[in-house]
């Protein structure tokens, strides 16, 4: 093959050998590093059979497991999918002192180590912390239970339905607002029908992002989670306590559903590029 | 318009978020206990668990779920002074019980004499586990600063285990130089030389020795190093028992201002007297604890058990002097540990 220079070459000028060798490396590199680790969790979860699979996944504990994560992103995705929309909106149509500060606050989140995230709301809601006295006298419970978990998912999630919108938003710039609003349009009408039209696949596609994140997320409900069995644990740290017992078949299984997950949210991801490339072209350019 | 649809996914998912939170507590039984307990108790507390909720569904006629938490015991206690709603805390050592005393006064000061042996309803002791055939020789305490040896032992900061493996060490190298704690404190930092890598918790360790074989010798419980033997296939690994080890005392205690609270101090009182009843001290010794009444346990359990001479935390003046000078910030342990290159 490498003898054999194809006559559409192109703009590239390298020699039909640096071709395949390149094409080779990035193969084996892909091969290696996301392939197999896959294939591995996929063959650790079935190597006593299918039945044992199963079996593992309907034990209450992983059940509840479940459970919590569906719980923990059904709170914390759609809470981001309406932050992030009016950041966006905010950000992208408007100009006002401190946009820059708001911007990178946004950020924040993508930056700063999980554990410190979970930390944070140990130090402020923990019994100990500022809150921790008010808190206690009333009989609220945050830290190690579900209010906690969601806290920090929302904190972690929120920078991805934002950072996808924004240049998007800033990209199609003010026209067709103004352009609704002179003919009468309320503010409301406008952004139901003119705005929300325009960023409807880059909305789903950072909520895409947003929920494999809340879902897989470890560190920060690691740190506010009290590891409460069949409680306060989401399926990651399910996966790690079931490792930790020797229970690989299980650990696996729940990983398989994890990973089954990543695979869906990337199918999901490339159609949507493939199909609307155009309307996704500025968000994918930050 | 496809707006519609938009308005249709993010109305389910609000229902399905608010179906099951509905969900959740409605799960829950008459009673719940949370016992937070340290990483090598898992299998233990799940027979023992199951064993009382049957037995106090006979007594009262009440169906008690009891909900377990597991972690590094030093971790497991700052998450109870966090505000864990702990009913009981089964921890690795005393001092954990102390911090959690001190810190919030939940529990009395004088908790450990509130039940049987100083509170430890079973205890265990500090041994070796190492690969298959010992192919490192390894028998004692002194040939583990040995050149070519590594040992894994996990973070005294943060595992209850791993403050017992700290202390068994220095008390056998004291042994072995009449007395003198310098030498002792010597050996202890060649020790730790040997040390790649410091996981949090007992069971982590045991993790990076068995799974990602790492290191020649893990320094183990004794319940935890036959449980690898028992999980991970007796053919991989011997147990090596030295010549001198520490008689582990785990403690368990109520944590009085959480039952007061959840009015579940009946429950969590009868859950720890259980413990020293002749099912829980048969369990404890079918999991590889050394009972506290070792007449109420199988024979056959105990004779599991090599003899051992046991220092006892007695030797170092009591947790209340051995915590602040070995494992406190800045003590002992800050100073002679340095993270292996």
């Amino acid at each position: 093959m490498a003898h054999n220079p194809p006559q559409d070459q192109g703009v590239t000028t390298e020699t039909p050998f640096a071709r395949a060798l390149l094409i080779g490396l990035s193969l084996i590199f892909l091969l290696l590093v996301l392939v197999m680790p896959l294939l591995a969790v996929f063959t650790e979860a079935l190597r006593k059979g299918f039945p044992a699979f199963l079996e593992s996944l309907s034990d209450p504990e992983t059940f509840s497991a479940i459970r919590l994560t569906l719980l923990v992103a059904g709170i914390s995705v759609p809470l981001n999918l309406v932050f992030g929309v009016v950041a966006a909106w905010t950000i992208a149509k408007f100009e006002f002192k401190g946009k820059a500060v708001l911007s990178t606050l946004i950020d924040l989140p993508f930056s700063v180590s999980p554990v410190i995230s979970g930390l944070v709301f140990v130090l402020l809601f923990g019994a100990q912390g500022l809150l921790g006295p008010w808190l206690q006298s009333n009989g609220i419970q945050i830290i190690f239970a579900v209010p906690g978990l969601v806290l920090a998912t929302v904190f972690i999630t929120f920078p991805f339905v934002a950072r996808e919108l924004i240049p998007l938003m800033q990209e199609q710039g003010n026209a067709d607002e103004e352009a609704a609003l002179s003919l009468g349009a309320s503010g409301w009408q406008t952004f139901w029908h003119v705005t929300l039209p325009n960023i409807k696949w880059g909305l789903l596609y950072g909520v895409l992002l947003c929920n494999a994140r809340a879902m897989g997320e470890f560190g920060a409900v690691s740190v506010v989670s009290g590891h409460i069995r069949g409680q306060t644990n989401t399926m990651p740290l399910q996966v790690e306590i079931l490792y930790n017992e020797y229970n690989f078949v299980a650990a696996f299984a729940v990983a398989t559903l994890l990973a089954l997950l990543a695979l869906v949210t990337l199918v999901l991801k490339a159609l949507l590029e493939h199909h609307f490339s155009a309307e996704l072209s500025a968000s994918r350019r930050h | 318009m496809k707006t519609k649809l938009m308005r249709h996914v993010l109305a389910a998912g609000l229902l399905i978020g608010a179906a099951l939170g509905v969900q959740a507590p409605a799960a829950r039984a008459d009673q719940a206990l949370l016992n937070v307990s340290y990483d090598p108790t898992r299998e233990f507390y799940k027979d023992f668990n199951a064993a009382f909720a049957e037995k106090w569904k006979a007594d009262s006629g009440e169906t008690v779920t009891i909900e377990t938490s597991h972690g590094g015991s030093g971790k497991q206690a700052r998450a109870v002074i966090d505000g864990l709603q702990a009913d009981v805390v089964t921890l690795a050592l005393e001092a954990d019980v102390d911090a959690i005393a001190k810190k919030t006064g939940k529990i009395p000061a004088d908790w450990k004499k509130r039940l049987e042996n100083n509170s430890a309803p079973y205890t265990s002791t500090i041994v070796f586990l190492v690969r298959k055939g010992n192919p490192k020789g390894i028998k004692d305490w002194g040939d583990l600063v040995k050149d070519d040896v590594q040992v894994i032992t996990p973070n005294p900061k943060t595992s209850g285990g791993a403050r017992w493996n700290f202390l068994a060490a220095w008390a056998w190298a004291r042994q072995a130089n009449g007395g003198d704690d310098e030498k002792a404190k010597a050996y202890v930092t060649e020790l730790y030389k040997h040390v790649p890598v410091l996981d949090t918790g007992a069971r982590g360790s045991t993790t990076t020795f068995v799974q990602r074989e790492q290191g020649d010798v893990l320094l183990a419980w004794e319940n935890e190093a036959y449980l690898a033997l028992d999980e991970l296939g007796a053919g991989n690994f011997e147990i090596v028992t030295p010549s001198v080890s520490i008689k582990a005392e785990p403690s368990v205690a109520l944590v009085d201002g959480n039952v007061d609270a959840k009015g579940t101090r009946k429950v969590a009182e009868a859950y720890l007297q259980y413990l020293y009843s002749d099912v829980g001290q048969k369990l404890a010794a079918k999991h590889y604890y050394r009972p506290a009444k070792p007449d109420l346990a199988d024979k056959a359990d105990l004779a599991r058990f090599a003899d051992v001479k046991l220092v006892t935390i007695e030797d170092f003046g009591g947790w209340a002097k051995a915590q602040p000078e070995f494992f406190a910030d800045g003590g002992v342990f800050d100073k002679i540990y340095q993270p292996a290159q």
